[in-house]
């Protein structure tokens, strides 16, 4: 999008009509915090960052770029790791980082009514007292902010059992790109006419902007209990997780580590990780004791049976928080063993664990990467954690082809390119390998719809059919991409 | 058995071809459904032979059938290998096709724990308004790459797309079931649901009809009985075909024919609303009340905004009035752009949710 210097002009004079000075960022060094979210790789500078505190705000900025034809990127926190948050050079960051209360709390509903910056787990503690809690629980809770969820979609190590955002929201209120306040779902079961907070859901803040959220609450379970077992080969950790869901029972988290992720976790941590096992499962069963405790044995006699080494059982609440801190913390852990990771988020149906995994293993040989897995192998999510130096000519390019080829590999056995981290400006190009031009189509129709001018977060998650095209011609021709760092649009 | 057939070239013809005739289309799948939402005017389009199993295996929890597929024979299916479709969708007909569940979106008697059909949409297949076949989603539980058309098709009534394939999450069958009777009051009937919601009972469904409230708990068995001990109340013989009656309408109460049958959604908090109390049944802890009534149109809507919930016309046509809640004008803008993008030759249903789109 071309802009010219005039419109920013108009742009700052009607922006402090609307805010205060302090709400307006234009110094590059108050910019430069902004330049990139989670995903470090890419950056730019926006022409300006707003901080608005109110809903009203809100719908004059975006009314505002809306007549100037000027880009907004919402952002929340700006822990994502796709690229979702990066600033469009020629467009605002509209940040609602400001939009920190918990509105209402009601214990007869069980839900609250939060705006867009509180912060994932300043719900669920807010709500402690009254024995209730916010379901998904990405690694990042402590950071990330609930608009940023809803936008894409977060899941955590609890929504095997209590599903993910979309399945935890009641309501949302909306500014699209008009200016105007649209309030979506309800605190009812269902909604006359089309169902669009699934559809806003995940949308990357391609849509509109999240001004307001009505979280569900969920009673907390009486009793909860971890087990942790050790493989000596991580294909048995593979089956022994199908096999555990194929009897029919529904842990509230499953998660698998391999072995260089789990000892990167357990020198940063010091959870208690066995550092000699191939393969570690944690298994959290809750319910009522009577529940647990029958489950407990159930899947330990499961595990046995697919050969875990010793299986763990947390004593303590302490050594609970403890097992899932180490699993929570394994990115950062990875990111003390390597200059630079690139984390990547494919699904897979979890009957092709093995394979995939020994497919990454292969691949891993073939770009001299050391690979780190970390999944949450319950619900097939893998992210594998690919190490490299940026320092080094040609590592980060190497490592993105790496990543690349995990996606296909995870589309190929009939897998997504992204469970949770969505597709931002890191994954348009393996877009193209899930979806083809009868699928973009429909994405691009749906943008249409809500913002015609593609002023909300341009570029971003949907690649263009020519991108595609492109793309699929440079396979056609020669295998391999040339230059995969270039953007391509 | 179930049948492998697969019409798709022969479904995307007839869509090609509305396409350039400018014919819309009426999408039939058992034709049960019928009698719910608008009519709509198109050229019937058949999609009850488009019939199979594409993948199913327990340990994904996930089952992919071809949209004609029967809702009944897919669960007995599931049902032989322990699983279920955890939002019980109404079976009116044997005839009912999966294709039609998704469609219309409705969901039985477990919906509040359970979650909605949607929740349970993990992808679909579809011809789209530009006649193309297109796959949205896929047979994994977590999937955020591309808008979330499937579930956005969820309850569409047809009106976004034809509808080919759809992939379920599916969910293990409860060790045990007991259904609790109670003999109450309205009133007192609210206040122990309402208590029971915030409790880690294994509520999986409630009725309240003519002074009695029924509770179902699901789980280990253990839990169960000392849900049991806690509530009281006595056990119900035969709770299957009880709550079978109820989620495919089979039940007494809705025989009735000679007025239309409301359907109320309400946040679960809502109180007992005395005017519509008299001849009424409710389910999914308060939050959906069927109501047999005369009352006007705009008196029964404004009863239900009150209550800040919605009211549908479930069965029985009045002259005029949309079966639908009216749509906030800046949503009813929405949803009409959206329809106008997904199905830009207006071909699909047409008026089949709300007049005229
Ligand atoms: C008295 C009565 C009450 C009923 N109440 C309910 C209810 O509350 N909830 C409920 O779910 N069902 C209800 N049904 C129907 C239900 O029993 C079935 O469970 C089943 O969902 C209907 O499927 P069908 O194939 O017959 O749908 P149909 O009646 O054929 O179709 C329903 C809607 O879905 C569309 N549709 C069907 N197939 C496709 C497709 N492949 N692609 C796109 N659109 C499609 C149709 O155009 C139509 O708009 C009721 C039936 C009766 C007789
Ligand atoms: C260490 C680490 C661990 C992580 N673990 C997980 C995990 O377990 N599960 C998981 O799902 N994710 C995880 N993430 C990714 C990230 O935390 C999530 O995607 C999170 O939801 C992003 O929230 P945010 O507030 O930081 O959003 P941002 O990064 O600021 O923005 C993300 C996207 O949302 C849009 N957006 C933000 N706010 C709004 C709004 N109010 N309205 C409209 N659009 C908006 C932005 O434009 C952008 O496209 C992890 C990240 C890190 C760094």
């Amino acid at each position: 999008m071309k802009t010219s210097a005039a419109p920013h002009n108009l742009l700052f004079q009607q922006l402090a009509d609307i805010l205060p000075q302090d709400a307006i960022l234009t110094a590059k060094e108050d910019l430069h915090p902004y330049e990139c979210d989670g995903l470090t790789a890419y950056r730019h500078l926006p022409l300006a960052v707003v901080l608005p505190t109110t809903t009203e705000q809100v719908q004059l900025i975006v009314k505002t770029c809306s007549r100037l034809k000027i880009p907004v990127v919402a952002r929340g926190a700006g822990t994502g790791l796709s690229g979702g948050a990066l600033p469009h050079e020629g467009g605002i960051v509209l940040s609602l980082a400001r939009f920190k209360q918990i509105m209402e709390i009601d214990t007869v509903n069980l839900h609250a009514r939060v705006q867009p910056g509180v912060r994932n787990l300043a719900i669920s503690q807010a709500v402690d007292h009254l024995g209730l809690f916010y379901a998904p629980d990405p690694s990042s809770q402590i950071a990330c902010s609930i608009g940023g969820n809803v936008a894409e979609n977060s899941g955590g190590v609890h929504c095997l059992k209590y599903g993910l955002t979309v399945h935890n929201i009641l309501e949302i209120k909306v500014v699209t790109i008009d200016g105007e306040l649209l309030i979506i779902g309800n605190d009812r079961l269902d909604t006359p006419g089309y169902d669009l907070l699934a559809l806003m859901t995940g949308s990357e803040g391609m849509l509109g902007i999240v001004v307001e959220v009505l979280v569900k609450l969920t009673v907390k379970p009486e009793t909860v209990q971890v087990l942790m077992a050790d493989f000596a080969m991580v294909n048995d950790a593979g089956d022994a997780v199908a096999a555990i869901i194929s009897k029919g029972i529904i842990p509230a988290g499953l998660e698998m580590m391999d072995n260089p992720a789990l000892r990167a976790a357990e020198d940063f941590i010091h959870a208690g990780y066995p550092i000699d096992a191939n393969a570690i499962l944690l298994c959290e069963l809750d319910g009522t004791e009577d529940e647990v405790s029958e489950q407990v044995a159930r899947v330990s006699a499961i595990l046995k049976e697919y050969r875990a080494g010793t299986i763990h059982i947390a004593k303590t609440a302490a050594e609970r928080a403890r097992l899932w801190a180490g699993r929570k913390a394994a990115f950062p852990a990875v990111g003390r063993i390597s200059p630079d990771y690139y984390c990547m988020d494919g699904t897979i149906p979890r009957k092709h664990l093995a394979h995939v995994l020994q497919k990454i293993n292969d691949f891993s040989q073939t770009y001299a990467l050391g690979v780190a897995n970390v999944f949450h192998a319950g619900d097939g999510n893998l992210h594998p954690l690919i190490l490299y130096d940026a320092n080094r000519p040609g590592e980060l390019e190497k490592a993105e082809r790496f990543g690349a080829d995990i996606l296909a590999l995870c589309v190929k056995v009939g897998g997504s390119i992204t469970g949770e981290h969505g597709v931002g400006h890191e994954k348009l190009d393996s877009m193209c390998v899930q979806f083809g031009e009868a699928e973009l189509e429909v994405f691009h129709a749906v943008k249409r719809a809500f913002d015609p001018d593609e002023l909300l977060n341009p570029g971003k998650a949907v690649p263009t059919l020519h991108r595609c095209a492109e793309l699929g011609a440079m396979h056609v021709h020669h295998g391999q991409l040339s230059h995969p760092e270039l953007p391509r649009f | 058995m179930i049948a492998d057939n697969d019409i798709t070239s022969t479904l995307q013809e007839k869509v090609v071809a509305a396409i350039a005739d400018q014919q819309p289309l009426n999408i039939m799948g058992g034709g049960s459904k019928a009698f719910y939402g608008n009519t709509t005017t198109g050229i019937p389009v058949q999609v009850a032979p488009h019939t199979g199993i594409i993948a199913y295996e327990p340990s994904e929890l996930c089952i992919t059938a071809r949209a004609g597929t029967r809702l009944q024979d897919i669960e007995a299916l599931l049902a032989a290998n322990g699983q279920m479709l955890a939002f019980e969708p109404p079976c009116f007909s044997p005839d009912s096709t999966i294709g039609g569940v998704v469609a219309s979106g409705l969901a039985g008697p477990a919906r509040p724990w359970s979650g909605s059909v949607r929740d349970h949409v993990l992808g679909v297949k579809l011809i789209t308004g530009y006649g193309k076949v297109a796959s949205f989603g896929g047979q994994v539980m977590k999937n955020v790459a591309g808008y979330d058309i499937s579930r956005l098709i969820t309850g569409s009534m047809g009106t976004l797309g034809l509808i080919l394939e759809v992939s379920l999450k599916v969910m293990p069958r409860p060790a045990t079931e007991l259904t609790l009777t109670l003999d109450l009051p309205s009133q007192e009937a609210f206040e122990l649901v309402t208590t029971m919601r915030n409790s880690t009972l294994p509520l999986s469904a409630t009725c309240y009809f003519d002074g009695c409230l029924y509770l179902r708990l699901s789980g280990v068995a253990s839990h169960v009985v000392a849900s049991h001990r806690k509530i009281g109340g006595e056990p119900l013989n035969n709770p299957d075909q009880f709550w079978e009656a109820l989620r495919n309408q089979t039940h007494e109460f809705f025989q009735q024919y000679d007025r239309p049958l409301w359907r109320l959604s309400f946040p679960s908090s809502a109180n007992v609303i005395s005017r519509l109390e008299g001849n009424s049944l409710i389910e999914w802890g308060g939050s959906q009340r069927w109501v047999y009534t005369n009352i006007p149109v705009n008196l029964i809507r404004n009863i239900a905004h009150k209550g800040e919930g919605h009211a549908t016309v479930y069965r029985g046509s009045l002259p005029g009035v949309n079966p639908f809640h009216p749509l906030q004008p800046n949503m009813l803008s929405v949803q009409q752009r959206l329809k106008q993008a997904m199905d830009p030759h207006s071909i699909f249903n047409i008026g089949r949710m709300y007049k005229d789109w």
